[in-house]
């Protein structure tokens, strides 16, 4: 067959090179543009060159010590629900009924949770902890231990971690769940007759199936954490203090309560940087570990 | 090391089945310690759901299974000391060569110097030595089988091994070196086999014993000469051999069969058999001769050409038959031909069963 060569043909590609360039490119250039300027009142603007980047990235500064604090509390926040719900995923998946009725309303139960919009998830979790109507606060208080999110930073944080797991693990779970079905039988079967153990079974058959979608999992998992905002926003507002102002919040608090566009800016370009990067060494470990399989 | 015997075994997959609807219908039968057995048959016929309650990931219905007369129809699979190879190859994919075949020893509590040796000898028999310290995961599918196989050979106690189409996803090139490679390991061992298949090819070069099974039920049990040349049922005929037995109903009375308008004769007299019964003969393809003249007038409808042989496709009595064409002799051309039959390779069957078979 022979290929016929016409420039002309670029041109079908107009509409979605349009479509992108209103909704990714123009705002996110509108962004970098910000990020190399300082703002004043009166829509001032003057060029500030990698100014704003120099400061975020040196901790000394007040910019910086800021920037790298609240990347942290992001970071510890991602560590610990996904050292939570991994886990808790795998064993709620394990535990789930393998058909029948008892498997449907389990799914659907294992379902709810991921229906509730993040802002009904932050009122939920706020009213359920307040120690004067929570059920739960009101009652922790009530056994004679003293709680009170608003006041303590531990505390805030283990109702912001509670939170997300409470919203979060049916994904790994269900993710799981998926992952563990695929398994034939014959792979249980041959284990019976190598005499595995429960455990065994798990270690060497289970857990290694499991590898992608766990890889898929924690994926998910940690960009949505990484970028969380609603629920902290609702639940904690970054407080008490300054304890779970987590990269999302700190930014907004930047570029909304100061109306400091440049600095809000460049925070911007590396948050999203990281999240990138994050993501294409993820993406990066799956190809080489399915090419890796695929090899004879 | 076991002989097996299934006594009045029958399966049904749900409470309440008739007899018509079970998986397994009743049976009564012996496999001694040190064969190779064949279970052959179509998709459906049960021969896996019998493997599976050999190897006891089904319980039966009714009836008992015993390893060497001990009673094990209940005991979990994990006791049974039988081996069992899958359809497609289970393999521990995180561990190496080594690990998996000395899995099964290390669960059973073996000390690492008597695990070694036996993993090093059973990778031996099976040329598996040069992989030992390989990831598992990486290799081709033949050796995957070749491990998921070693894994039940390891054992030095175990009764039987069990194989459920072990060679499927295996290329055509290595099923054959698969397959000797079995052989050879049988007689090196002298352990039980039983091999599910549905390959004929697969079944008679594997099997001293094969047990052709139909529709839930053991139609014939024999040595792979036994089942082409005397098949039992209408069903062995039609199932061994490529292509089948030619099976035409006939009347029978004597030495004389008659089908249609000719008479076939018979190279011994048969009692009429009682009314009512459908009766049939049988004949191979490689027992018919196109003949130049004499025998039977039959249409030639065309000559399939399997590369080592020919077949004659014809039309006798309104009924299709393949007949042999015989090497080095061209392929009748005309439409008409003369078909001649051995009367000794002729079989009789009343309502699908061989007559004159005790």
């Amino acid at each position: 067959m022979t290929k016929t060569v016409d420039n002309r043909a670029w041109f079908l590609v107009l509409p979605v090179f349009a479509l992108v360039a209103f909704n990714a490119i123009l705002p996110l250039m509108t962004v970098v543009n910000y990020s190399f300027q300082d703002s004043f009142g009166n829509n001032q603007f003057f060029w500030n060159g990698i100014g704003w980047y120099q400061e975020l990235l040196d901790p000394t500064s007040e910019l910086g010590g800021r920037f790298f604090a609240a990347l942290g509390r992001s970071a510890a926040f991602s560590l610990a629900i996904l050292a939570i719900e991994v886990p808790l995923g795998i064993l709620v998946a394990l535990c789930m009924p393998r058909s029948g009725t008892q498997l449907a309303i389990g799914l659907v139960i294992m379902a709810l949770p991921l229906l509730v919009p993040w802002n009904v998830v932050g009122t939920i979790w706020l009213l359920y902890t307040r120690s004067d109507i929570g059920l739960f606060g009101w009652l922790i208080n009530a056994v004679g231990i003293d709680f009170n999110a608003t006041r303590n930073a531990a505390q805030a944080w283990i109702v912001l971690i509670a939170m997300d797991v409470w919203h979060w693990t049916s994904l790994v779970a269900l993710l799981c769940f998926a992952g563990l079905k695929s398994i034939p039988d014959a792979y249980y079967q041959a284990a019976r007759i190598d005499g595995a153990s429960r455990l065994a079974i798990f270690r060497y058959i289970e857990l290694p199936k499991l590898g992608r979608v766990l890889m898929i999992g924690v994926l998910l998992r940690f960009m949505d954490s990484f970028m969380i905002y609603t629920e902290p926003f609702v639940v904690t507002g970054g407080g008490p203090g300054n304890s779970t102002t987590v990269l999302s919040i700190d930014l907004v608090k930047i570029a909304l309560g100061q109306f400091d566009l440049g600095k809000a800016a460049a925070m911007s370009i590396v948050y999203t940087l990281i999240v990138l990067t994050v993501c294409w060494v993820f993406y990066t470990v799956l190809v080489t570990r399915d090419s890796q399989e695929a090899q004879p | 090391m076991a002989r097996i015997e299934l006594v009045d075994l029958a399966h049904a997959y749900w409470t309440h089945a008739r007899p018509a609807e079970y998986a397994l219908k009743p049976m009564t039968t012996t496999w001694r310690q040190g064969g190779a057995y064949a279970l052959l048959g179509p998709s459906g016929c049960g021969k896996t759901t019998l493997l599976n309650i050999i190897s006891g990931l089904v319980t039966p219905s009714q009836g008992q299974v015993l390893f060497d007369g001990v009673d094990v129809t209940n005991l979990p699979t994990e006791r049974r000391n039988i081996a069992q190879v899958f359809q497609f190859p289970v393999v521990y994919d995180t561990m190496t060569v080594f690990e998996n075949l000395a899995f099964p020893l290390r669960n059973r509590g073996l000390d690492s110097r008597a695990v070694d040796a036996r993993v090093r000898e059973i990778a031996g028999l099976l040329d598996l030595t040069p992989d030992l310290n390989r990831r598992a995961r990486g290799l081709g599918a033949d050796a995957k089988q070749k491990i998921s196989l070693g894994r039940g050979l390891v054992r030095p106690d175990v009764a039987a091994v069990l194989f459920d189409e072990p060679l499927t996803v295996i290329d055509p090139a290595l099923k054959w070196e698969l397959r000797s490679k079995l052989k050879a390991l049988h007689r090196a061992l002298d352990v039980t086999m039983i091999y599910v298949t549905h390959d004929q090819t697969e079944a008679l070069t594997f099997a001293d014993t094969v047990v052709l099974m139909h529709d839930g039920g053991i139609v014939q049990a024999g040595r792979p000469d036994e089942l082409y040349d005397r098949p039992r049922h209408t069903f062995v005929g039609h199932f061994i051999g490529s292509p089948g037995m030619n099976v035409l109903p006939a009347a029978v009375d004597g030495l004389v069969a008659r089908v249609g308008d000719a008479r076939i004769s018979l190279a011994r007299p048969y009692a009429p058999p009682k009314a009512g019964s459908k009766v049939e003969i049988g004949i191979r393809p490689d027992h018919l001769r196109l003949a130049a003249s004499g025998g039977h007038a039959a249409k030639l409808e065309r000559i399939e050409d399997l590369g080592r042989v020919r077949y004659a496709r014809l039309l006798f009595e309104g009924h299709r038959l393949s007949a042999l064409v015989p090497e080095g002799e061209p392929p009748p051309t005309g439409p008409e031909v003369r078909l001649a039959f051995d009367a000794a390779r002729i079989h009789v069957y009343a309502d699908n069963l061989l007559v004159g078979e005790p």
